[in-house]
C-alpha cells in the first residue's frame, strides 16, 4: 500500500485501517462492559456509560497529540518526564488507596492515575535519549538508559502496581532491542542482572502485596486450590474455554454474569468477550489488535528519523505487552499481574493515555507525510 | 529514506531490525490464538460442563416426615418447619474471615465452628445451627455479602405434640450414624439425613420417611439461588395409625408416676396393644432435636435407664404370676386333680433344704382353686416337684414365654425359661432338683417381660387362643387409603381342656374378690387377675420396711376383664415396691375401668357425631373386621 497512500492527503487506506480498528476495539469495549455491568453498580452513570465518556476523551487526545510534531514534544520529553515523576511521588505520599495500593490521585470527583499517563514521558524521554546518542558500548546503551527509567519503575512497583511497572520495562526492553546489543552487551548485561537477582529479589518480591504473590503462585499451580489462590485463573479459564466456538451469546455468560469471574470488566474483559462470542468472537479481537501492531511498525518502517521510528517500536512494544500479558492471564498463559487489555478493559487513565500514545504514533507518521508532500 | 538530509545515526540499522520485531509480534499472537482454540475449541465441551457445573447445583429435599396417631386420631408425632443455618464450604472464598463474620454476628461458638468448618469442604452443605430464630435469619439475610456460602434452609423437624408421653413406643429420630448409612437398608440417603433411631420411628423408619426429591439450581457466585431448572419433588412419608389408645397410655404412665415400672395394656381378641408405659422414661422431643454430648451421657450414664423400654425389654422374675402357668400345667398334665388337696404348713422340705411359704404358719388344706387365690407356695412347690422343671418349661414356652412376642418395636427381651440343657449349656452345670422348686413359683432363673406376662394372661382370658401383640394398626397416605393394615395372625393356641381352664379362670377371679388382689376389686366389671412378688434378693429379713429399696421384691399384677368377654388384658409391674397385692392390683384395677368407661364414650361419640376422627376409625374398623 506504501506509495499509494502516501502521495494523498487526507485519509487513506492506513488511516482507515488504523482508525477502524481503534474504533471496533473500543466499542467492543465498551458493549463489553455493558454486557457485564448493565444491571447497575448503582452509581450516578453506569460504568459503560462513563467508558464510553472515557472513549470520546481518548479520541479527542488522540487528535490533539496526532496534531503534535512528536519533534517539539521530544524537546519537552525530559521536562514531562520529571512532572510525571512528581505526579508519582504526589501518589506515594499522598494518594487514594484502593484494595491496598495507592495508584490514584484525586481531582475533584475524578480520579486518575499517574502510572498510565508517565507511559508516554517513559517513551518520549527513552526514545529520544538513544535517538541522540551515537556512542555505542553497554554503559551507554544498556546502564545510562535503564537509570533514566529507574525512578519511573521503582516509583510504581512501590504503590504497588506490578502490572505498569513490567509495562514500563516492556518499553525499555523493546528500544534496546530496536537499537541492537552486541551478543556481549547482552551477555554482560543478563550476568550482571543475575547476579544482582538476589539483591533485588527481596525488595522486588517484598514490595509485592500479598494478593500480588499469590497470583504469581497460583500461576505455578492453579489447580491446586479452586476456592483459594488459583480462583481467579481456574474461573476465567472455565470461561473462555466454555465459550466454545461461537459462545454463549450477548450478556449470556454464566461465568460473568453470576459474578463467578471477579474484574470482569476491567483486567478479566477478555474473559467476558471471549464467553459470549466465543473462538470467533476472541479470534476477531486479537486480529484487531494485530492490525494496530502491525501498522505500527509499517509506520516505523516509514519513519523518517530515529526517533521516529523508535517512538513507533517502543509504543508497539508496549502494546503487545500488555495485550499478551492481559490475554495470556485470561487464558492461563502468563500470571495474573493486574495488567487490563489497552482499549477494552474498564478505566479512564489508561483508555485516554493508550489513545494520545496512539495519537502520537499518527503524529509520526503524519510528519512524514508533510515532509514529502 | 533515500533522501541523506533525513539520514540519522542507525535508522537503517534500526528499520532492518523490524522484520524481526514483526516475527515476533506474529509468534507471540499466533501463540494467543493456539492457546485460545485450545481452550474453546478443542477443551471446549469439558470447560462448558465445568461452567455448567458451577452454576448448577443439585440440592436434595428432604420428604416431610409421616404422622403418628393413637387408634382414635390423636396425633402423637408431626414435623413442624424451622430454620436451620449451612454453609456451602465450595462457595467459601475465605474460611477465617467467614468464621469470624458468624461469631460476630451470629455469636456461634469458634471452636464448634473449627470443627464443622474443616478442610476439605465437600460438595453438601454444613449445618452450622439448628432452628435459627427469626432475628438471626434477617441478620444472616440482611449480611448476605459478608456471609458467603451461607443459607438459610426451612427444613422440618420432629415434634411430639404430647410431650413425653409414649415415649418408649414413639421413639425419636437423629442424624443418621456413618454407619448407619452404610447398612443396606439407609442405601442412597444422603448424609445428615435424619432417620428414625428407636420405637415406631425406628421400625417404621422407611414408612414414615417417605422419598426425597431433588431440586437443580442455578447459583450465582455467592451460592445464591437465581433460577430453578428442575425439581423433582419429595413423596411425604406415609402416615403409622398406633393401636394405643392414648387416653389409656396418658393414665399408665401417670399412674407410674415417678416409680419405676412398666403397666402393659392390651386387646386379648386382637393383640392390640392399648398402653405400653414404662417409667422412668425421657423426652422424645429433647431427643429428636439434639443433644450436646454432655447431655447424651447424663442419659447414657442414669442408673435408672430412662431409655429402657421396661414393658418390651425389661426382664424380671415373674414371681407367683407364674403359678398361673404352673396350675395351667399340673391340670392339664394331670399331675394334680382338680379337687386333690395339698396340705400346706408354711414349708416345704425338699431334701435337705427348707423352702418356706410367704405365710409363716401355712394355709392349711389347698385345692388348685384356694392355691391360687391364696398363693399358695407350698402348692406349687410340690406340683413343681411333681412335674418336673422340662414339664414346666415346655408349657412355659406354650405361653409364649422364652421368646420374644415379636411386637413390632426394636430390641425386644426374649426372658428366659431355664431347663436343664440350658443350664449345661450355658453354666456347664447339672440341674440341681432344688432348683425345679424355686422356678415352681417363679423365681430362681426364670426371668419374663411385662408385655409377655400380658399376653399369657390375656392367652387365659381368651381360653388358650393366643395373639399376637402389635402397637401398629395400620400405614395410610396422607388423608387417603390405607396402604397396609394390620392383618391378624393367628398364633399358635393352646389346647386346654374346658373344666381344667374353668378353674383357672374361676380361681383367677377369685383373687380379686377375696384373695391376694381385693384391691382390685371393682364395682363396675368383673376382673380376673394373678398377683406376684418377685423377690430381687433372697430375703433374710422379714420386714419390708427394713430392706433398703434396691433389694426389695418387684410387685406383678397381671389382669383381663370383662371376666367373660375380656375386652382388656393388663400386667403391671414395679421394680421394688414390694407386694404386688397393695402396690400393682389398684393401678391394674384403675386401668381397666377406665379403658371399659372409655368404650362407652367411644360407642356414644360415633352416634352422635358423624364426623368425628372416632366415627372414621369405627367405620375403618368395621371394614376390617368384615
Amino acid at each position: 500500500m506504501g506509495d499509494q497512500w502516501s502521495r494523498r492527503r487526507g485519509l487513506d487506506t492506513f488511516d482507515w485501517c488504523f482508525c477502524g480498528s481503534i474504533l471496533a476495539l473500543s466499542s467492543i469495549g465498551v458493549l463489553t462492559i455493558y454486557s457485564v455491568t448493565a444491571e447497575g453498580t448503582g452509581n450516578q452513570y453506569p460504568l459503560y456509560v462513563k467508558q464510553a465518556i472515557w472513549v470520546g476523551v481518548g479520541m479527542l487526545a488522540f487528535l490533539v497529540v496526532s496534531r503534535i510534531d512528536y519533534h517539539k514534544l521530544a524537546r519537552w520529553s525530559y521536562l514531562l518526564y520529571g512532572f510525571a515523576i512528581l505526579l508519582l511521588l504526589v501518589v506515594l505520599f499522598s494518594g487514594k488507596s484502593s484494595r491496598g495500593a495507592q495508584r490514584w490521585i484525586a481531582l475533584g470527583p475524578l480520579a486518575f492515575q499517574p502510572s498510565e499517563f508517565a507511559k508516554i514521558p517513559m517513551l518520549l524521554v527513552l526514545a529520544v535519549y538513544y535517538a541522540n546518542q551515537t556512542r555505542r558500548g553497554w554503559w551507554y546503551r544498556v546502564i545510562v538508559p535503564a537509570l533514566i527509567a529507574l525512578p519511573g519503575v521503582f516509583l510504581i512497583l512501590k504503590q504497588p502496581d506490578l502490572g505498569s511497572s513490567l509495562s514500563f520495562l516492556s518499553i525499555y526492553v523493546t528500544l534496546l532491542f530496536a537499537v541492537g546489543i552486541k551478543s556481549k552487551t547482552l551477555g554482560v548485561g543478563l550476568l550482571s542482572a543475575l547476579m544482582l537477582f538476589p539483591f533485588a529479589w527481596s525488595e522486588l518480591w517484598g514490595s509485592l502485596h500479598d494478593y500480588q504473590k499469590e497470583r504469581i503462585l497460583s500461576f505455578v499451580d492453579p489447580d491446586y486450590d479452586p476456592a483459594g489462590r488459583g480462583y481467579q485463573g481456574l474461573q476465567s479459564r472455565i470461561a473462555v474455554g466454555s465459550g466454545e466456538l461461537i459462545g454463549k451469546g450477548f450478556h449470556s455468560g454464566t461465568q460473568t454474569q453470576f459474578k463467578f469471574l471477579p474484574e470482569s470488566h476491567t483486567d478479566f474483559i477478555f474473559a467476558v468477550l471471549a464467553e459470549e462470542w466465543g473462538f470467533l468472537g476472541g479470534v476477531l479481537c486479537i486480529s484487531l489488535f494485530l492490525a494496530l501492531l502491525l501498522l505500527g511498525l509499517e509506520v516505523a518502517a516509514k519513519a523518517k528519523d530515529t526517533l521516529g521510528a523508535l517512538l513507533a517500536i517502543g509504543l508497539v512494544g508496549m502494546l503487545t505487552f500488555n495485550m499478551v500479558v492481559n490475554v495470556g492471564m485470561t487464558i492461563g498463559l502468563a500470571p495474573i499481574v493486574g495488567i487490563p487489555l489497552p482499549l477494552l478493559s474498564y478505566g479512564g487513565s489508561a483508555t485516554i493515555m493508550t489513545m494520545a500514545a496512539l495519537g502520537l504514533l499518527f503524529s509520526v507518521k503524519r510528519e512524514r507525510l508533510s515532509l514529502l508532500a | 529514506m533515500s533522501d541523506p538530509r533525513l539520514q540519522s545515526t542507525g535508522l537503517a540499522d534500526i528499520q532492518g531490525r523490524l522484520l524481526l520485531i514483526k516475527i515476533v509480534v506474529l509468534i507471540i499472537v499466533g501463540l494467543l490464538v493456539v492457546r485460545l482454540w485450545q481452550l474453546q475449541v478443542r477443551d471446549g465441551t469439558y470447560y462448558r460442563s465445568l461452567a455448567h457445573d458451577n452454576r448448577t447445583r443439585s440440592v436434595s429435599l428432604h420428604p416431610v416426615r409421616g404422622l403418628i396417631y393413637d387408634r382414635n386420631g390423636i396425633l402423637l408425632a408431626n414435623s413442624v418447619p424451622s430454620f436451620n443455618l449451612y454453609v456451602q464450604l465450595s462457595d467459601v472464598p475465605d474460611r477465617e474471615a467467614l468464621k469470624g463474620k458468624l461469631v460476630e454476628l451470629l455469636s456461634l461458638d469458634k471452636r464448634e465452628l473449627n470443627k464443622k468448618i474443616q478442610a476439605p469442604g465437600t460438595g453438601t452443605p454444613i449445618r452450622l445451627k439448628k432452628g435459627v430464630s427469626l432475628k438471626e435469619a434477617a441478620i444472616v439475610e440482611s449480611h448476605r455479602l459478608d456471609l458467603p456460602g451461607v443459607v438459610i434452609r426451612p427444613e422440618f423437624h420432629r415434634n411430639n405434640p404430647q410431650g413425653v408421653y409414649a415415649a418408649h413406643v414413639l421413639g425419636y429420630v437423629g442424624a443418621a450414624s456413618e454407619e448407619q448409612l452404610a447398612r443396606e437398608e439407609f442405601q442412597g440417603l444422603p448424609s445428615g439425613s435424619v432417620i428414625g433411631q428407636y420405637g415406631v420411628e425406628r421400625i417404621y423408619e422407611r414408612t414414615l420417611r417417605g422419598r426425597a426429591g431433588r431440586k437443580l439450581i442455578e447459583v450465582d457466585a455467592l451460592g445464591h439461588e437465581k433460577r430453578m431448572i428442575s425439581v423433582d419433588k419429595p413423596q411425604v412419608g406415609h402416615d403409622v395409625h398406633l393401636t394405643l389408645d392414648f387416653r389409656l397410655q396418658k393414665l399408665a404412665e401417670d399412674l407410674l408416676g415417678e416409680e419405676a415400672g412398666a403397666i402393659v395394656a392390651l386387646d386379648p381378641q386382637t393383640g392390640e396393644m392399648l398402653a405400653l408405659a414404662s417409667q422412668p422414661s425421657f423426652d422424645p422431643n429433647a431427643l429428636s432435636r439434639g443433644l450436646r454430648a454432655d447431655e447424651w451421657n447424663t442419659i447414657l450414664q442414669d442408673a435408672r435407664h430412662p431409655l429402657t423400654n421396661r414393658a418390651t425389654q425389661g426382664q424380671y422374675p415373674p414371681g407367683s404370676t407364674f403359678k398361673i402357668i404352673m396350675a395351667t400345667a399340673a391340670l392339664e398334665t394331670n399331675a394334680i386333680g382338680l379337687t386333690e388337696t395339698v396340705h400346706c404348713r408354711g414349708k416345704f422340705r425338699f431334701g435337705n433344704r427348707t423352702f418356706r411359704d410367704w405365710k409363716k404358719y401355712g394355709h392349711g388344706e389347698v385345692d388348685v382353686h384356694q392355691a391360687i387365690v391364696h398363693s399358695c407356695d407350698v402348692y406349687f412347690y410340690r406340683i413343681g416337684n411333681r412335674m418336673g422343671v422340662e414339664t414346666i418349661a415346655a408349657y412355659a414356652k406354650q405361653f409364649g414365654l422364652g421368646a420374644r412376642t415379636g411386637i413390632d418395636l426394636p430390641a425386644e427381651a426374649t426372658g428366659l425359661i431355664p431347663s436343664p440343657e440350658w443350664k449345661r449349656q450355658t453354666r456347664g452345670e447339672p440341674w440341681y432338683p432344688g432348683e425345679t422348686i424355686s422356678v415352681a413359683i417363679g423365681q430362681g432363673y426364670v426371668t419374663v417381660t411385662p408385655l409377655q406376662m400380658a399376653k399369657v394372661i390375656a392367652m387365659i382370658g381368651n381360653d388358650g387362643r393366643s395373639v399376637q401383640p402389635h402397637v401398629v394398626r395400620g400405614v395410610r397416605e396422607r388423608d387417603g387409603e390405607w396402604i397396609q393394615k394390620w392383618a391378624p395372625t393367628q398364633a399358635p393356641s393352646l389346647a386346654l381342656r374346658p373344666h381344667q381352664l374353668e378353674a383357672v379362670q374361676a380361681a383367677l377371679a377369685a383373687v380379686v374378690t377375696e384373695g391376694t388382689a381385693r384391691r382390685a376389686r371393682s364395682s363396675m366389671v368383673r376382673i380376673a387377675g394373678k398377683t406376684g412378688t418377685a423377690q430381687v434378693v433372697s430375703l433374710r429379713s422379714e420386714s419390708e420396711e427394713e430392706t433398703p429399696k434396691r433389694f426389695r421384691a418387684h410387685a406383678w399384677f397381671v389382669a383381663y376383664a370383662p371376666f367373660k368377654h375380656p375386652r382388656i388384658a393388663v400386667a403391671v409391674l414395679l421394680e421394688h415396691m414390694g407386694h404386688g397385692g397393695s402396690a400393682a392390683a389398684p393401678l391394674a384395677k384403675e386401668l381397666i375401668e377406665a379403658y371399659l368407661s372409655f368404650g362407652i364414650d367411644e360407642q356414644d361419640k360415633t352416634r352422635t357425631s358423624r364426623t368425628s376422627p372416632a366415627h372414621k376409625i369405627m367405620k375403618e374398623r368395621t371394614r376390617f373386621d368384615g
